[in-house]
């Protein structure tokens, strides 16, 4: 167990040490995302009354286009000096491989996530925020991240890859994009019930754990050559 | 059944390297057909041919980093289809490209590489490698700020970083001056265990005949000539060399 948990850890360690140096991956998602709820902001009449059911669709555009432009960066550094070589030599399981980049592009989108959420907060003057909004960007994060790595390892040797990128992710992903709007709408305008969230969440959970399970696999395939 | 009875075999046999029915194509283009290869343990084998023979294919098979369409692959006695993981442990790869992260400095480079391989006294063994290539007084410097010749001997540390049985090295000699390749070739041949069984690819016959214990000529994904150092008649091998140079694709 050991000798499968430690390499993801040192190459997730890795991702974010360079990212810390290079910024390469953060900064432009999280101006991508901002631009885009400040353009909604000024375009939109956005009232009290209105913003609890425009906001999901807002956040989520947000997070989605930004954790795109992430993903395309996501195996830029393993393109250098063809370092990814380098670590597919290594004496450790391509799912390790794929769980150690997958946890350090969950941790950006993470990251940008919670800075843009409090500016929108105050540009929208929206006070619906709770734990179970939280807990569900969370879920929806986590499935982002599960499909982006494996299309952005896929989409890494392709020449046009910033076009395959989306092409291949989003409808993959359209499921998880679906619930995690219907979920949050259903816990901001607090009009749905318990079990109709909780059907959405179900969703997202079963989408989560289907891709947890098959993006690694197809991962070690695509890896191959 | 028939695979396990194999494989128990070649594990007693004292061979570093075996090859049998090894083919690799991309797409339409077939660059290993039926390619066979035995090498003792210990011993260095130099591969020669022109662009596109199929050397850098030969060695990336070798490495685990390509699938074989055909064939089979024992690295001490370990299979690259059963046992991929045991001989990545085992070899030390430098290709053309160097592998490093460039953003990261040497010796976090080699930390991240040892980590991966688990390797314990990393510090020690990071100090001794660099030491080996010196680089000792670069060690801090990010990779993209060193030259070409030293990313290549940061790439050589980081493969012998682990101390492997086997090198598998494509065209080692490039960037490096000959004061270097002469200071850092015993260390090449050398583990601490005993001689490291090599498979080079190269151009250069110099520096390829000096390291070599066999020498062999890759045309056409097959094997052409291939004679031990000792018995090699120098005349016919420069004959193959310029023959092989002129010849077309």
């Amino acid at each position: 167990m050991r000798e499968f948990i430690r390499p993801i850890f040192v190459i997730a360690w890795k991702d974010i040490m360079l990212e810390l140096r290079t910024k390469d991956i953060m900064v432009s998602a999280l101006i991508f995302a901002l631009m885009v709820i400040v353009i909604f902001n000024f375009a939109l009449n956005i009232t009290p009354a209105t913003v609890e059911y425009l906001a999901p669709g807002i956040l989520w555009l947000a997070f989605a286009f930004a954790g795109v432009l992430a993903m395309g960066r996501a195996f830029i550094a393993e393109g250098d000096k063809g370092s990814l070589d380098g670590l597919l030599l290594c004496p450790v399981s391509r799912d390790a491989i794929f769980f150690g980049k997958m946890i350090s592009m969950f941790i950006f989108m993470v990251v940008i996530e919670s800075l843009v959420l409090p500016i929108f907060v105050v540009l929208f003057n929206f006070d619906s925020i709770s734990f179970n909004l939280i807990g569900i960007i969370f879920l929806g994060t986590l499935g982002f991240a599960t499909v982006g790595t494996l299309f952005s390892a896929i989409a890494f040797n392709l020449r046009s890859r910033e076009i395959m990128l989306p092409l291949l992710f989003f409808p993959v992903v359209t499921p998880i994009i679906i619930g995690v709007v219907e979920a949050s709408s259903g816990v901001i305008t607090d009009t749905v019930n318990i079990i109709g969230i909780g059907r959405w969440v179900g969703l997202i959970v079963v989408f989560d754990a289907i891709f947890l399970v098959v993006c690694p696999w197809a991962f070690g395939v695509a890896m191959e050559e | 059944m028939m695979r396990k009875i194999a494989y128990s075999k070649i594990q007693k046999e004292p061979l570093g390297i075996r090859v049998e029915g090894l083919s690799k194509s991309f797409g339409a283009a077939s660059v290993l057909r039926c390619f066979d290869l035995t090498l003792e343990r210990g011993k260095r084998l130099v591969v020669f041919g022109r662009n596109g023979s199929g050397k850098t294919t030969l060695l990336k098979l070798l490495s685990t980093r390509y699938r074989p369409d055909n064939g089979e692959i024992w690295i001490n006695g370990n299979s690259t289809h059963l046992e991929p993981d045991a001989i990545r442990r085992s070899i030390g790869v430098v290709l053309h490209d160097p592998m490093l992260y460039e953003d990261m400095t040497c010796k976090e480079n080699l930390r991240f590489f040892g980590n991966m391989f688990d390797l314990d006294d990393l510090s020690d063994r990071i100090s001794d490698v660099l030491g080996k290539v010196n680089l000792v007084s670069q060690k801090d410097q990010k990779a993209r700020d060193l030259s070409h010749g030293m990313q290549k001997r940061l790439s050589i540390a980081r493969a012998l970083l682990h101390d492997p049985d086997v090198l598998l090295l494509d065209e080692p000699e490039s960037g490096l001056d000959k004061q270097m390749l002469d200071d850092v070739g015993p260390f090449l041949f050398k583990s601490t265990r005993g001689n490291r069984t090599i498979v080079m690819a190269t151009h250069n016959s110099e520096i390829g005949l000096k390291w070599a214990d066999e020498v062999a000529f890759l045309s056409k994904g097959t094997i052409v000539y291939r004679a031990s150092r000792v018995d090699m008649d120098e005349g016919r091998f420069h004959d193959i060399f310029l023959e092989q140079l002129e010849s077309a694709p």
